[in-house]
């Protein structure tokens, strides 16, 4: 029975007037890899946002190795050593792969404090960061900014991952060499939270799943039950995995 | 900063202006001392103008507050350069700078100091709201004015140049101030700094990457916020260098002196568009050219110059020369 | 009765038993100036916040209600007062020249504000800021500089007709102590056309027109969406703007009997419109009449004020310093940083809020 690292109780979200969360219940075992599906307008992106900081939650409780994170700024919950990987990848354009990456290690003052054998294994992950190391980042093409994004967040050890849509917008083949890596991740035992529409990874990545409606999560369970009930499939997502 | 393809035509547009209107100037003795007049200018607006546009490229601050600055060091300078007269009335240009480093470090100094005060008290409540912003700092600018009146009094003072550094060199026919080749190697040491801590140094990534997203370096776990801080200060020295350079330039100095130089300033960056260094450069260079070209060939049109500059560049690009991306 | 009320104010009623009572006693105090207040200096106090109550009533139309910030807005204030000026100096103090001056200074700052406002909508809100400041600066150096028509520096010293000049005494007799001339007429003139403008503007911005550019104001995106041409409306409402800022410009001249480009194209004009506005209370109209009052009187005997002071701390010199009648802007500097902080709603803005309050509690 592994810990929970991350745990949501209760938690509402407003954003200006719309109230976008109503009471998330969701709990992150350490070591696994969630899924947190859902439709569009779920509430997915929200709720990584709040996590994250990003927004405030008007009520309820996010707690993370124990420790109550709710009111912490963005900066302070990242220093725990959760990274984030928005759905719009936040690659800075005008700097370099390498300066991308050398930002996200926050250790380093250089390029050459970055842990050599750590960026060996990211390139064997992500071939492209290595080929486009000294080029701006905003040349790479879309599948290999999403790369790049990943990349950075694990350029130094991480505790959790969380990562909102890494499959939008990219061609199938670039997809499979996206689950590629995060099951390499899985595998590592980095503990992941994953927004995915993306059946492909449901189906290949496994692990537990969270799906969200309305601004709450209304069904938690392993990926493996969920595979094995369509009916449950449709009801929940409207489609079958 | 960027390899390969390199955006170049902004950088063409100086040499452009400056061959371009030489046949309207005729001489080549005059065109080298407006020229050179018109980089020293440009070099010291640049000075000023460096601060303000990072911190609006930052942090989303318009601070149309930073006039007070500028009016702020170079009153600092008179009250210190006034102090060491012997040493600014010695021949001796090294005893000059004896005199002008200090005034410049405390004018600096100065400043950097009420720069922070001014980033607690009048920037920081207002964060986000632009249009507080621009009145707030207005505001805070006319109760500095009014704080320099009451401190060094209402009128014009005076801000005679070193005796050491008066006087030209001549090239052939062309004369060249001696202190405008010492702006011009001023400018070019800040802009030197500046783009090597922007360019090597980790803070100068994270100021260049917070200028593009605030919110994902906040992500990957710096306090933005304190940085900010930071630029601001060494934006508002900056300011009261700028201030000093442009107070012996032009031999005197007023508490409106910075009011009016705000307005050359947001041309400026404009045409650099908000949240360059590099457009900042360009864009002051340009104004400080098209202000000795106009100033020689047709007075009245002058300031009118500067706006149809900015004008014709926006025309071109709309978000200045170098826009900043994810704005 | 009260249906022709609400038809005059527009629907717009101040909305707070002090803001109504404060708003019909200013009403009273400016119709009887003359007689309540004796004096010179007060009756140019008087048709000074006339003027700038037109004044700042149309900044608030481009700024509160619309959302757009200029600071070119003391450029049409500007081009009123020199098109009497320029008129009456070139045609003679005859109400044709008056027309003149006042038509021709209309259609500039028509096609001005026209240009002015469509290139707003081309460039960011902060650009257009800043450009606008720039453009002020620039427009005031033109008018000394054009020394031919507008008398440059020292500005333009004119006759107005006969019939508002201070020598065309209508009765020997003074009437409660006050001498019933042409400089009488004069202040009334503008005492009535203040008060139709003022009611126009409340009709402009009560209108629909006036709705959808506080929805353009909210939310331009949705406007957009939703069908309104913001184009149109912003444009429209910068023209508007301009033209009622033309028409102060037009009544100070008149008044004064004199412009220069001090008098009506400085910087220190648009930071007291700017002052005035957010003390008053943006978006509120009324907020214009208020603080323009509080303001022009605030300026005018804060001075005395500040003397006072300043005498009595002749002992310590740096606090006599700081009092000065002369540093009287830093005192108004500070009211105002404090009036962005924590009066962001402006007097009216505090008076209704108060009101609202008033009535929750009582229910």
């Amino acid at each position: 029975m592994s810990e929970n690292l991350l745990t949501l109780e209760g938690v509402h979200t407003h954003i200006g007037a719309y109230h976008i969360l109503h009471g998330v219940n969701l709990t992150i075992p350490k070591g696994q890899l969630t899924m947190l599906l859902g439709r569009n307008g779920a509430g997915k992106t929200t709720t990584l946002r709040t996590i994250m900081g990003l927004w405030q939650a008007s009520q309820g409780k996010v707690t993370f190795g124990g420790r109550d994170i709710t009111q912490l700024n963005t900066p302070q919950i990242a220093e725990l050593n959760i990274a984030y990987v928005p759905e719009s990848m936040g690659i800075f354009s005008d700097l370099t792969v390498k300066e991308n990456m050398l930002l996200a290690a926050r250790s380093a003052r250089r390029a050459s404090q970055m842990d050599a054998d750590r960026l060996k294994w990211i390139f064997s992950l992500f071939p492209a960061v290595e080929k486009f190391w000294n080029h701006p980042a905003g040349k790479l093409s879309g599948g290999q900014k999403q790369m790049l994004a990943v990349a950075r967040a694990i350029v130094e050890p991480r505790e959790l991952l969380i990562v909102d849509e890494p499959s939008k917008g990219l061609a199938p083949a670039i997809i499979n060499n996206m689950i590629d890596a995060f099951a390499q991740l899985k595998a590592s035992g980095v503990t992941i939270l994953l927004v995915e529409q993306n059946i492909n990874f449901a189906k290949r990545l496994g692990g537990t799943v969270a799906v969200m409606d309305n601004g709450v999560v209304v069904h938690a369970g392993s990926m493996a039950e969920l595979a094995e009930d369509t009916a449950l499939q449709q009801s929940l997502l409207g489609l079958a995995l | 900063m960027k390899t390969l393809d390199f955006d170049w035509k902004p950088l063409a547009l100086v040499p452009l202006l400056a061959l371009g209107i030489f046949p309207f100037i005729g001489s080549s003795s005059t065109w080298i001392t407006l020229t050179v007049a018109g980089l020293a200018m440009g070099m010291i607006i640049f000075i000023i103008a460096s601060g303000l546009t990072l911190v609006f490229g930052l942090m989303d601050v318009l601070n149309f507050g930073h006039g007070v600055f500028i009016a702020l060091g170079a009153f600092v300078a008179t009250s210190v350069l006034g102090a060491m007269s012997d040493y600014t009335q010695s021949e001796s240009m090294l005893r000059n700078m004896l005199a002008v480093l200090p005034a410049m470090m405390v004018a600096m100094g100065v400043a950097g100091a009420v720069g922070l005060v001014f980033e607690r008290f009048i920037v920081r409540p207002v964060y986000g709201q632009h249009l507080k912003q621009i009145l707030i700092t207005m505001g805070g600018m006319i109760i500095g004015e009014e704080l320099i009146k009451v401190i060094w009094g209402p009128a014009q003072i005076p801000l005679p140049m070193p005796e050491g550094m008066r006087g030209s060199l001549l090239f052939g026919d062309a004369a060249i101030e001696k202190y405008r080749l010492i702006a011009v190697a001023v400018g070019l040491l800040v802009f030197a700094i500046l783009a090597w801590t922007l360019v090597r140094t980790k803070v100068g990534l994270l100021i260049r990457a917070g200028v593009q997203d605030r919110e994902m370096v906040e992500s990957l776990g710096y306090r933005i916020k304190r940085l900010f801080v930071g630029v601001f200060v060494v934006g508002s020295a900056l300011a009261g260098l700028g201030g000093v350079m442009w107070g012996m330039y032009q031999q005197s100095v007023t508490p409106q002196m910075g009011a009016h130089v705000n307005v050359l300033i947001f041309i400026v960056i404009i045409i650099g568009g908000l949240g360059s260094t590099g457009g900042a450069l360009i864009g002051a260079l340009l104004v400080g050219l098209m202000a000795n070209y106009t100033g020689f060939l047709a007075p009245k049109v002058a300031l009118f110059s500067n706006i149809a500059l900015m004008a014709a560049i926006l025309l071109w690009r709309p978000q200045g020369i170098y826009p900043v991306t994810n704005r | 009765m009260n249906n022709i009320l609400t038809r005059i104010v527009s629907n717009d009623f101040p909305r707070s038993r002090v803001l109504a009572v404060i708003l019909v006693g200013l009403l009273l105090a400016l119709a009887f100036a003359p007689f309540i207040f004796p004096g010179v200096k007060a009756l140019s106090v008087a048709a000074k916040v006339l003027v700038f109550i037109v004044l700042v009533a149309s900044f608030d139309l481009l700024l509160g209600y619309t959302g757009i910030v200029s600071f070119a807005h003391t450029m049409f204030f500007g081009i009123g007062a020199y098109g009497i000026a320029v008129a009456t100096t070139r045609l003679g103090p005859t109400w044709e020249a008056l027309a003149v001056g006042l038509l021709s200074s209309l259609v500039l700052s028509f096609v001005l504000s026209l240009l002015v406002g469509l290139f707003s909508l081309r460039v960011k809100a902060i650009f257009f800021a800043m450009i606008t400041l720039a453009v002020a600066s620039a427009f005031q150096t033109l008018a000394s500089q054009l020394s031919e028509i507008t008398g440059g520096e020292d500005g333009l010293s004119f006759k107005v007709p006969e019939l508002l000049s201070p020598s065309m005494e209508f009765f020997e007799q003074p009437f409660l102590g006050v001498s019933i001339d042409g400089r009488l007429l004069c202040y009334y003139l503008l005492f009535v056309v203040t008060l139709v403008l003022l009611l126009s503007l409340l009709r402009i911005v009560n209108s629909p027109f006036g709705r959808v550019l506080q929805a353009i104001r909210e939310n331009e995106f949705r406007a957009e969406a939703i069908g309104y041409r913001v184009v149109v409306y912003r444009t429209t409402s910068s023209v508007l703007s301009a033209l009622f800022a033309t028409m102060a410009g037009a009544m100070l001249a008149l008044w004064l009997r004199y412009n220069g480009p001090d008098t009506s194209l400085s910087f220190e004009i648009m930071i007291d419109v700017l002052l005035i506005v957010v003390i008053g209370g943006m978006g509120t109209i009324y907020g214009a009449a208020i603080g323009a009052a509080l303001f022009l009187v605030a300026q005018s005997y804060l001075q005395d004020l500040l003397r006072l002071g300043s005498e009595a701390a002749a002992g310590l010199p740096w606090l006599a310093a700081l009092l000065s009648p002369d540093r009287w802007l830093l005192w108004l500097g500070v009211l105002f940083v404090l009036s962005v902080y924590y009066f962001p709603t402006g007097v009216v803005g505090r008076l209704r809020a108060v009101r609202i309050q008033g009535t929750k509690t009582r229910t």
